[in-house]
């Protein structure tokens, strides 16, 4: 046996815990999670059922943790694990799970497939059997600080426009401001604007906070890839500029999965809990609303709907929120089908919009983002998550859609009260 | 079949099978709990009791939104669960045994009702398991231990409405015959997935309180 699959192996039974294996155990292969998986509903190829996507580590699980798998083990009659067997599963536990958490909503008996995925994952990278554009987003991570190679340079650049744009100072490493913002690599490469929103709507809110040169980027490739030491190693930047600027809260980007990384896995990576308190966009907005010191006086007309990113809604909570916000600016704002807690996923989360590979399959699927669209006829089209944002703009393009997004921060920042000045035309 | 195999599969028999299916499942469910599990170390937004409880309760009666393949699963899979629960403890024979043993019962369901339970779950049983040759994705997923598993399921279930209507053999043949099967599964059912009639509700608490630990009501 090969040591990378040693140690792969190794990496997957340390996985297993006691609801890995009563999943596994409770598994009744009646086939009720392929439904709930776009992957499956999309393309009706079998090879997508997520509880098949773990066969891999089901079968370790079975070989070593029940009798029967034991002895048939010992007696030579049980077929083991190989790199070939791990090799062929890679583009099913990557290219074709988004981590999305539908499945786990469905499963009769209980079981949370999503977990078991994320699990599998470590397994997988450890084995060497990750894709190819998700290892170098996380080695650009490491080594550069970012996945998509952004730098505090272009930050510097974007803040600087922000500041022109808006008239206002935006805060760097302010020590003791109570909020730090944290930005994921799109924001800072696609889409800048979101700077300017904050920078407007905590002004008119009376916000104290700040950027920290050293931990502004909350992306964690680390996490999709499964490495939870590279994990760390990113978190570990914002923990420690969140401690160096002693603030008391860290404010999430619009990016799911840096979401469950820092509200949900952060501490867990690390080892031990924060010493400052995480908080969602979207959540501090929806505070400031309910407080009544983020008002606007404006609305939109136009036929709206919004799109859950899965990190925010099925695993992460943030629900109403989104939809507070919504009703204040947006009179014609439509639910899609399935919308909240069911929503389907955009087809690009969980690492699978850093990894070229899966791109085609990944187009295909977004046909059901296309039929829940249709449903509702909307003209715009937003979220809050720029990785959603990305891959639903590409989606909308190529199915050649009229429809345009937007992230929520923006859309609720263009309606400010009082925001004559700086005001994005 | 002579007396005497009778008296062993109520006797000897049915305390071994009980011996095997209360030790068997005890030493599987306690395996599976003392593998244990991190506590999560970020700040919880609910409770994972009152998330795990919920889903203990709530995921036994959902009907999402499904296919057709989907929904056939669903409901063939209620029709054999209730059928099977409702002849397995609403017959009055089994009652009496119950009582007999814990001095205990409670009111039996008619003779009717009982046929009908034992016929929908059959055809249930039946429909699913044509369903698990013909899906592409039950066909991928099954194995050895799926069939074993329906056999020995099924068999009580075949033995015990042929013994209420008197079909195929003689009543003490039936009767034999039922009670052996009845062990056959007890004996088995802690060391396959039909341990999943206890493991379901641990998986459904593990599941629903990490929802319930981030406050998602679902
Ligand atoms: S829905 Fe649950 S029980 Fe059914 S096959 Fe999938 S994981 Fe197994
Ligand atoms: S988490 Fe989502 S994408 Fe992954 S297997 Fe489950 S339903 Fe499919």
């Amino acid at each position: 046996m090969s040591t990378s699959l040693q140690r792969g192996i190794t990496t997957l039974l340390a996985q297993i815990d006691a609801p890995v294996a009563t999943f596994f155990s409770t598994c009744v292969h009646c086939g009720l999670c392929a439904e709930s998986c776009l992957f499956y509903t999309e393309t009706q190829d079998p090879k997508y059922t997520p509880i098949h996507k773990l066969e891999p580590m089901r079968r370790l699980w079975q070989q070593e943790y029940t009798f029967w798998g034991k002895l048939l083990k010992k007696v030579g009659l049980s077929k083991p694990v190989t790199d070939e067997e791990l090799a062929e599963w890679e583009p099913l536990v990557y290219d074709s799970c988004t981590l999305c958490g539908r499945c786990s909503l469905a499963c009769p008996v209980g079981n949370d497939i999503t977990y078991m995925v994320r699990k599998m994952r470590e397994g997988m990278v450890a084995s060497g059997h990750a894709p190819e554009g998700l290892k170098g987003a996380t080695q650009r991570a490491i080594e550069q600080g970012s996945p998509m190679g952004v730098n505090l340079k272009t930050l510097k650049a974007q803040i600087k426009h922000a500041e022109k744009e808006t008239g206002l100072t935006v805060p760097l490493d302010v020590e003791g401001a109570d909020y730090m913002m944290v930005l994921s690599s799109a924001e800072v490469a696609d889409y800048p604007e979101i700077i300017s929103a904050v920078t407007r709507i905590f002004k008119q809110a009376d916000v104290s906070w700040t950027l920290a040169s050293d931990g502004f980027e909350g992306t964690n490739s680390g996490i999709q890839i499964g490495s939870s030491d590279l994990a760390a190693d990113i978190l570990g930047r914002i923990v420690h500029a969140a401690e160096r600027l002693k603030v008391k809260y860290v404010i999430s980007p619009e990016c799911g999965h840096a979401y469950t990384a820092l509200r949900w896995e952060g501490p867990n990576l690390i080892g031990r809990p924060y010493p400052f308190q995480v908080i969602h966009i979207i959540e501090l907005l929806d505070e400031l609303r309910s407080s009544e010191r983020l008002k606007t006086d404006s609305v939109d007309e136009t036929r709206m709907t919004f799109h859950d990113p899965c990190q925010m809604v099925r695993r992460g909570g943030v629900i109403e929120q989104p939809r507070n916000l919504l009703k204040q600016v947006a009179p014609n704002f439509v639910e899609m089908p399935d919308a909240g807690v069911q929503n389907w996923c955009c087809g690009g989360g969980g690492g699978v919009s850093a990894n070229h590979r899966a791109e085609r399959l990944r187009i295909k699927v977004f046909s059901r983002k296309k039929s829940q669209l249709e449903a509702v006829d909307a003209k715009l089209l937003v979220t809050s998550c720029s990785n959603c944002r990305t891959m639903l703009l590409d989606g909308l393009e190529l199915n050649r859609m009229d429809v345009e997004v937007i992230g929520l921060t923006e859309l609720i920042a263009d309606h400010l009260t009082d925001n004559a000045e700086g005001k994005a035309s | 079949m002579d007396q005497e195999l009778l008296l062993w599969v109520r006797g000897t028999g049915l305390q071994i099978a009980t011996a095997v299916f209360v030790l068997g499942m005890s030493y599987r469910v306690l395996h599976l709990l003392l593998l244990g599990r991190k506590p999560s170390l970020a700040v919880a937004r609910g409770s994972e009791w009152a998330g795990g409880l919920r889903t203990m309760w709530q995921r036994s009666f959902m009907l999402p939104s499904l296919s057709g393949r989907g929904l056939f699963t669903v409901i063939a899979g209620y029709v054999f669960h209730v059928g099977f629960l409702i002849t397995l403890f609403f017959l009055s024979q089994h009652i009496d045994l119950f009582r007999a043993v814990f001095g205990f019962g409670w009111p039996a369901l008619p003779r009717g009702v009982i046929d009908i339970a034992a016929v929908l779950a059959i055809g249930a049983m039946v429909a699913l398991l044509v369903h698990r040759f013909i899906d592409p994705v039950k066909r991928l997923l099954s194995g050895f231990e799926d069939f074993l598993t329906w056999t020995l399921s099924f068999l009580p279930l075949l033995t015990g409405f042929m013994l209420l209507r008197n079909i195929g053999f003689e009543y003490l043949t039936l009767l034999t015959l039922h009670i052996a099967s009845v062990e056959l599964l007890m004996v088995v059912a802690p060391f396959t997935k039909l341990a999943h009639m206890f493991t379901t509700f641990m998986a459904r608490w593990y599941n629903g309180a990490v929802n319930g630990f981030k406050g998602i009501n679902a």
